[in-house]
């Protein structure tokens, strides 16, 4: 399928990668500090990361429908691995987190593939909410069961819920006039999320002095919300051209992924702090585990999902 | 070629890593002495050593639980080259501190869980006197203490299916069996360095 715009998109993402790489080799080949080569070599690793995610994302794009479900599906099985290991759960849930992995993440995907949408919007909010805690009861654990429940259920709405609604962009929304250009799309969300994530670091790490709740995150400051939030969705409404939406419908919806996205690297923050850990796990280099990655996408896909089912799409 | 398989299997299910914190990799002669809670800390221990150290390594296990079925005893014989000891009371005839020593001779090293069986509770229990007995009779062998970290949420005694978390595999500073130190002092001391492990 040829789609110029969506050319034009992927070479910018592989044009600012170029960029990256370039500024990260010249840097490191200048004397310096001890703490600015260190800066400097984790610059290089995300680089690295940042090739390796982009690559396959691109490819499972490539493939269609089916390899960015496959994609999505295994990102949420590693971050609910992810999620769950730092979670204490007992020998209680043992067989609730068997089904949780093997039978819930991939019925969520399935749910995707055969494109049925109401089993998809409601399957694991109602029937998993419903049946995980009685297989948990049927166990027989009685020591902080609203706790272990409410815990797997979480991870299961953030790693498995959340994250399908980015691949249900490209199979679940009928767009007058955008017919089979969905993919498009997908990647429009994917680059503005990300690069929102990239632009409120940088405007952090150089204007950063205020930060919004130094309790969660020192790191996450007002300037770089502000930088970051503006500089996307200025972006973001630039390449209009590339989605369904006029200029100023593009910054509006950028302004809420971006929002969300802030919200959701603080939440996944905070859950962090309480556990001790700095990173969910180290699966991609120089970023940390696959939720760091994904923290702010798990908060802005759902939204940016129903927005455009709710403004664009018809029944 | 199995071996590799069976390494990277056991890697890709259980996610186990291992954290190098009290000594480095290295091929010379040792006793990875670790806890014991699931019936994959041998094989999960096994495959998150570098591939060389692998290559020396015997777990020591259950004959009765490894001989069950066809596949387990090639699992045993063929990948893990596991040294299978009778749980019972040792007799003159069958020791297993023998079988351990021949097993290993003068250049493999031994995966040993020293509770001498799978205890459900978070700390191990007390250990028995075999890795004592070991480290009496080979005191050139460094005994490494490793803490297995979550292989009892992926597979917990009595389960079939596994939870696929990450679990990991911490290996900890040399110790030695000081002159004249008495059995029970060698072994606590031993418990503890892996309980300290869990602490930092």
């Amino acid at each position: 399928m040829y789609d110029r715009e969506l050319q034009y998109l992927a070479g910018g993402v592989i044009a600012l990668l170029l960029v990256g790489s370039l500024i990260g080799s010249i840097a490191a080949r200048r004397q310096m500090s001890e703490a600015s080569r260190a800066t400097v070599a984790n610059l290089n690793a995300r680089m690295r990361g940042w090739w390796i995610m982009t690559a396959v994302f691109g490819v499972a794009l490539a493939t269609g429908g089916i390899g960015s479900i496959v994609l999505f599906g295994f990102t949420s099985f590693t971050a609910l691995r992810e999620f769950i290991t730092l979670t204490p759960t007992r020998y209680g849930d043992h067989r609730a987190l068997f089904w949780a992995f093997f039978i819930v993440t991939p019925l969520q995907y399935v749910l995707l593939g055969v494109e049925w949408y109401g089993m998809f919007a409601i399957f694991i909010p109602v029937y998993v909410f419903l049946l995980l805690p009685i297989r948990a009861a049927a166990a027989g654990e009685t020591e902080k069961f609203l706790e272990r429940t409410a815990k797997i259920q979480w991870g299961l709405m953030i790693c498995v819920y959340c994250v399908s609604h980015a691949p249900a962009i490209l199979v679940l929304l009928k767009i007058p006039g955008y017919e089979n250009q969905n993919a498009k799309l997908l990647f429009y969300f994917v680059m503005i999320c990300e690069m929102s994530d990239v632009l409120q670091y940088v405007f952090g790490k150089t204007l950063g002095r205020h930060p919004v709740a130094p309790a969660v995150s020192p790191k996450k400051t007002w300037e770089g919300l502000i930088g970051g939030v503006a500089a996307t969705v200025l972006i973001g409404a630039g390449l209009w051209w590339a989605t369904p939406f006029t200029p100023l419908q593009a910054a509006g919806i950028c302004l809420a992924i971006t929002l969300m996205g802030f919200g959701g690297g603080l939440v996944m923050s905070a859950i962090k702090r309480d556990r001790g850990i700095k990173d969910w796990g180290t699966a991609i280099e120089g970023h940390g585990g696959v939720l760091d990655r994904i923290d702010s996408l798990c908060f802005a896909a759902p939204v940016f999902f129903h927005l455009v089912r709710y403004y664009f799409t018809v029944a | 070629m199995t071996k590799h398989l069976a390494a990277a299997f056991l890697r890709l299910l259980t996610g186990v890593t291992a954290h190098w914190r009290g000594c480095a990799p290295d091929v010379r002669q040792r006793i990875y002495f670790a806890n014991h809670s699931s019936n994959l800390d041998a094989p999960a221990l096994w495959a998150a050593l570098p591939p060389p150290l692998r290559e020396l390594a015997c777990p020591v296990a259950a004959r009765d639980y490894w001989t069950a079925g066809w596949l387990r005893q090639h699992l045993a014989e063929k990948v893990f080259n596991a040294v299978l000891i009778e749980r019972k009371a040792p007799t003159a005839r069958d020791n297993p501190i023998e079988d351990m020593l021949k097993a290993i001779g003068d250049r493999r090293s031994l995966i040993l869980f020293p509770e001498g069986g799978r205890f459900p509770g978070p700390d191990p229990v007390e250990f028995k006197a075999g890795l004592f007995h070991l480290a009496k009779k080979r005191p050139d062998v460094e005994l490494i203490p490793v803490l297995l970290d979550n292989l009892n949420r992926v597979l917990p005694k009595g389960e079939l299916l596994p939870a696929p978390l990450i679990a990991s595999a911490t290996f900890g500073a040399p110790l030695r069996l000081e002159t004249g130190e008495p059995r029970n002092d060698f072994l606590t001391r031993a418990r503890q360095a892996i309980l300290d492990m869990r602490q930092n």
